[in-house]
């Protein structure tokens, strides 16, 4: 089956998966591959489309990749979408290059908050939605049930949802005909002025910039000259294709075509997700729904070796070249040294981009704990970004703060309702709505800040409700709030990386956490070594490290004077590794574990 | 009391030891990490007969006079009595000289005593460790504290009861305050009293049946207690202190560990025994035997250097222990070869160490009381 390269426009179907992680969107993308005869069945690789380590590890999506397959005469593009919460506007966007999707649902479990909430965007693009309930082949799978909370939540009817088998195969034919049945084919004009989606782009080290495309109107051909609307740059065609899912070349993509294309860009910020191309000799107005990258989340990260700040230096760089929505900038914490402070989409990514900073660039890194930002409002009038407590402007200064809300949807199990409310409730959410999906299952829906889910939310929801509950959020507004910067002081020096914006109400409790961790991890001195922490100079929490009294060791006879004195130069390497704060010691250790997000 | 008549005659100058390993005890005590057997008995005669070999191939180099003999183990009280005097015989031995052999307390008989005093035993040091028998099961170690008692009226009747040495341990899990309060009474107590204590705070060695069981490792905090106890009871009877974990009444410190602390010269015969030589250009020389009995005999009987491994001492290095070694004992360190003296200020603010004129000139950095519980740490910011 040779695919068609320029297949006619009522024959193309473009289509993404929407599934939470381990619904089996991957496992259904290799035998897609395997069934249109894309890809042998003996060169398969088990999920084929995510590349990554971090993302094959993890079972998740990160980098939407996209592949052209035929099926019964029609071309069909398949448009992965990342699987996290973190990337909300890459999901739109990657939808947005689609007429359709199919919400895949695992048929043991039932939708999740972020599937449902992709599902909802799917249907505000008026996409058509092809249900499938997957793992039928499970014991303890109840297809009826969350076929009918499917039409319940999203209006599909019960009696059109396919049932499949992703791992056997079984009802896969049979999806991708309803799929060739009910997607409706793009629509577009071959002669208007090329307009261009970019949904998706990464950093090639030979090829420089490769991005996803999905052509709206006209003709993306190659020797093209574009034009980037959004980063203003212009560039010439260097090489169009498709992915079947090997790269092949093509002279042009029509409209309602999906490929890639190369154009000597060295920069994945120069070529966004949502980003326009069109042409620059004919160019057209802009695609709808672009937006700047907007980091959610800040974290300071340090080398742990004050030497490695060049190698981190050089790794985020590398990293940008990839992630454009990663932002830093450099930072000096008196406790920590020379480092940068990162903003994220989000705490997943986060997460991500730290690992990905010590795996594949082989730094070892100390993260401060996650901020938020903030806006200060000052007596003078004027308004300041806080995106890190030592910038917080002294309480005289101060006029108001705003923090960040949510609007955060969770889906669970009805027995957790009440562990839930009082979770959100302790957590300063405010309820907008509860509602039943069905006898078991139901969606509440509260406005949150966002700190509060930045700390240790999610794993709360999930230890609280045995992992059954799910959570979607987005940005919601601001408000002004009761917050307060806490210090936390070493022997009476305040350790920067240790202080924190928190709401008032909680302020006790985060001290309280913090002197003791602190205790437990910072060992014993020559003298008493008191923790405090304090809000504007008033001490709310304190914990003593207590001088240590004996380390001598008793016996020295003449065989064992060699072996003391390997010990003495043991320690003495030991102690070069400790920060001294306030006369104090501190291993490194110590701060990576009280900046450690709770278990 | 009298000092015995060799106290008086002490020779002057730093000295030669010499230490003769025993490694042979009727059982291993849990916390134990001495090179010693309980199973090899069979190999007592030809274990004695080879260190006289060794002794005899050094004393054809030109070993010195020793000024001071010291056999440790191991249990040199488990050698009979001929083997033991044989291998001192060997040794040869300035005027005056110190001899001490590590006892058991039920090995104290008079036979043994006389014969190690007829051959020129001074000095008797009792491992006694505690006089409380939960303790001592605590240990993994087995005699009666009554047997201790016996023993001491044994070394008063050898004439060595000005002499000798009570060895202690404390901070056994389980001991309590008052279990080691008691023992230290009980041993203050003894007839006669001992002239000299080694008071040892336990250590959790790796490797041992201690070592391997958190749950019996030693509480920091109540070994200092302990050791401030042992302090205060043995100054009120009229020890002084000398070195970390040792006290004597006047005149009665053990010269031999004395060489060891200001880096002396010594020579270590019989398996695991360690020597030193010093070198010229302030370098020195360490060296070691072979750790196990077997092997020491095979090496000796073929002829062969029984050591196992060397380690050669440049000044830096020298100067590092001077330092440690040193501020263990109360002479303390002349405060000009304190390699660095910054932290100086900070150690006499908090009372870890005192300043004070010595004997010759310049002045001495001493660990006070408090100091000396903390002497690593303190030897660690004297370094820099």
């Amino acid at each position: 089956m040779t695919p068609d390269l320029d297949p006619p426009l009522d024959r193309i179907r473009n289509l993404a998966v929407v599934a939470h992680v381990d619904h089996g969107k991957s496992t259904l993308s290799d035998r897609i591959l395997e069934l249109t005869g894309a890809v042998d069945a003996r060169e398969m690789r088990e999920q084929y489309l995510d590349s990554m380590d971090i993302e094959r590890e993890r079972g998740i999506t990160i980098k939407a990749q996209n592949v052209r397959v035929t099926w019964k005469g029609h071309t069909v593009h398949l448009i992965d979408t990342p699987g996290h919460v973190d990337f909300g506007y890459e999901v739109s966007r990657s939808l947005a290059a689609c007429e359709g999707v199919v919400l895949l649902v695992d048929a043991a479990q039932g939708i999740e908050a972020q599937t449902l909430a992709n599902a909802y965007q799917a249907l505000e693009h008026d996409l058509e939605i092809v249900a499938a309930l997957n793992k039928i082949d499970l014991p303890a799978a109840d297809p009826d049930r969350y076929a009918a909370e499917i039409e319940k939540v999203l209006g599909v009817p019960a009696g059109e949802i396919l049932r499949i088998s992703a791992k056997t195969g079984q009802g896969v034919a049979e999806l991708l005909d309803a799929v060739c049945e009910r997607i409706p084919p793009p629509r577009g004009d071959p002669s208007a002025p090329l307009q261009g989606l970019v949904f998706d782009s990464y950093y090639d080290q030979y090829r420089g910039v490769v991005s996803s495309v999905r052509v709206v109107n006209g003709r993306l051909g190659a020797g093209a000259r574009l034009r980037f609307v959004q980063a203003g740059r212009t560039h010439d065609v260097e090489e169009i294709g498709v992915r079947l899912p090997a790269a092949t070349l093509v002279d042009a993509l029509g409209p309602g075509e999906v490929g890639y294309l190369i154009a000597g860009i060295k920069d994945v910020a120069e070529a966004r997700s949502g980003e326009t191309v069109t042409e620059a000799s004919r160019p057209a107005e802009p695609l709808a729904g672009y937006q700047d990258p907007k980091p959610m989340v800040f974290c300071g990260l340090y080398p742990v070796d004050g030497d490695e700040l060049s190698d981190l230096r050089e790794a985020l760089e590398k990293l940008r070249l990839n992630d454009a929505s990663v932002t830093y900038q450099p930072e000096t914490s008196g406790a920590l040294g020379f480092g940068f402070r990162c903003g994220f989409l989000g705490l997943l990514h986060m997460e991500i981009v730290r690992e990905r900073l010590e795996r594949e660039f082989g730094l070892s890194l100390i993260a401060t704990a996650p901020s938020v930002e903030y806006r200060a409002h000052l007596t003078d009038g004027s308004v300041v970004e806080v995106h890190n407590p030592s910038e917080m402007p002294p309480p005289q200064k101060l006029e108001s703060i705003e923090e960040p809300y949510l609007q955060a949807t969770i889906l669970s199990p009805t027995e957790y309702t009440g562990t839930l409310m009082e979770l959100c409730q302790s957590r300063r959410g405010e309820m907008r709505r509860i509602e039943y999906l069905g006898p078991e299952r139901l969606e509440l829906v509260y406005r949150i800040p966002l700190a509060e889910v930045v700390m240790d939310f999610f794993d709360a929801l999930k230890s609280r409700t045995k992992g059954y509950a799910s959570l979607d959020y987005e940005p919601a507004d601001w408000e002004a709030a009761d917050l307060v910067k806490i210090d936390v002081l070493l022997n009476g020096v305040p350790v920067d990386a240790f202080s924190a914006i928190v709401h008032k109400s909680q302020a006790q409790d985060y001290g309280r956490r913090m002197t003791e961790k602190l205790r437990e991890l910072i060992p014993r001195q020559l003298f008493d070594v008191p923790i405090q922490a304090a809000v504007g100079g008033r001490m709310i929490a304190r914990e003593t490290v207590k001088a240590k009294r004996k380390d001598v060791l008793a016996k020295c006879y003449g065989g064992d004077i060699t072996r003391k004195r390997k010990l003495l130069e043991k320690q003495k390497e030991g102690k070069k590794r400790m920060k001294s704060i306030g006369r104090v010691e501190v291993p490194q250790e110590a701060f990576i574990q009280a900046l450690r997000l709770e278990e | 009391m009298a000092a015995p008549p060799f106290l008086a005659s002490r020779p002057e100058g730093p000295g030669f030891g010499v230490y003769v390993h025993v490694p042979f005890c009727a059982r291993r005590c849990d916390y134990c990490a001495f090179a010693t057997w309980d199973d090899r008995l069979q190999l007592v005669p030809d274990y004695c007969a080879a260190v006289r070999a060794e002794i005899a191939r050094a004393v054809g180099e030109e070993m010195p006079l020793a000024t001071s003999v010291f056999f440790g183990g191991g249990t040199p009280s488990l050698l009979p009595p001929d083997q033991l005097v044989a291998i001192l015989d060997a040794i040869p031995r300035g005027e005056g000289s110190e001899v001490t052999v590590e006892c058991n307390p039920e090995h104290a008989e008079p036979s043994r005593l006389g014969a190690w005093r007829r051959a020129g035993v001074t000095r008797v040091s009792l491992g006694v460790q505690s006089l409380s028998t939960s303790v001592l099961d605590s240990l993994g170690r087995r005699h009666d504290p009554g047997s201790v008692r016996w023993a001491a009226r044994a070394l008063g009747d050898a004439g060595l009861g000005g002499s000798y040495s009570v060895d202690l341990i404390f901070g056994a899990v389980g001991e309590r305050p008052a279990d080691w309060q008691a023992t230290v009474a009980g041993v203050l107590a003894l007839d006669p009293p001992p002239a000299h204590v080694s008071a040892y705070g336990l250590i959790a060695e790796p490797g041992t049946p201690l070592g391997s069981d958190p749950a019996r490792h030693p509480d920091a905090d109540d070994q200092a207690d302990k050791y401030l106890a042992v302090d205060a009871a043995l100054a009120s009877a009229g020890y002084s202190w000398y070195e970390i974990s040792n006290w004597s009444r006047p005149g009665a410190t053990c010269r031999h560990n004395q060489l060891y602390w200001a880096q002396g010269e010594y020579r270590g015969f019989g398996c695991a025994a360690h020597s030193h030589r010093l070198a010229g250009g302030g370098g020195a020389r360490r060296w070691w035997n072979v750790r196990t009995p077997e092997r020491y005999i095979r090496l000796v009987g073929r002829g062969d250097d029984p050591a196992g491994g060397e380690e050669l001492l440049g000044p830096d290095v020298r100067a590092v222990e001077a330092l440690e070694l040193g501020l263990r004992t109360s002479e303390g360190v002349a405060v000009a070869e304190v390699p660095s003296a910054g932290q100086l200020g900070l150690l006499l603010d908090l009372g870890l160490v005192s300043l004070s004129r010595g004997e010759g000139a310049g002045e001495r950095v001493r660990l006070t009381l408090r100091g000396r519980l903390l002497a690593t740490e303190v030897t660690l910011r004297l370094l820099g």
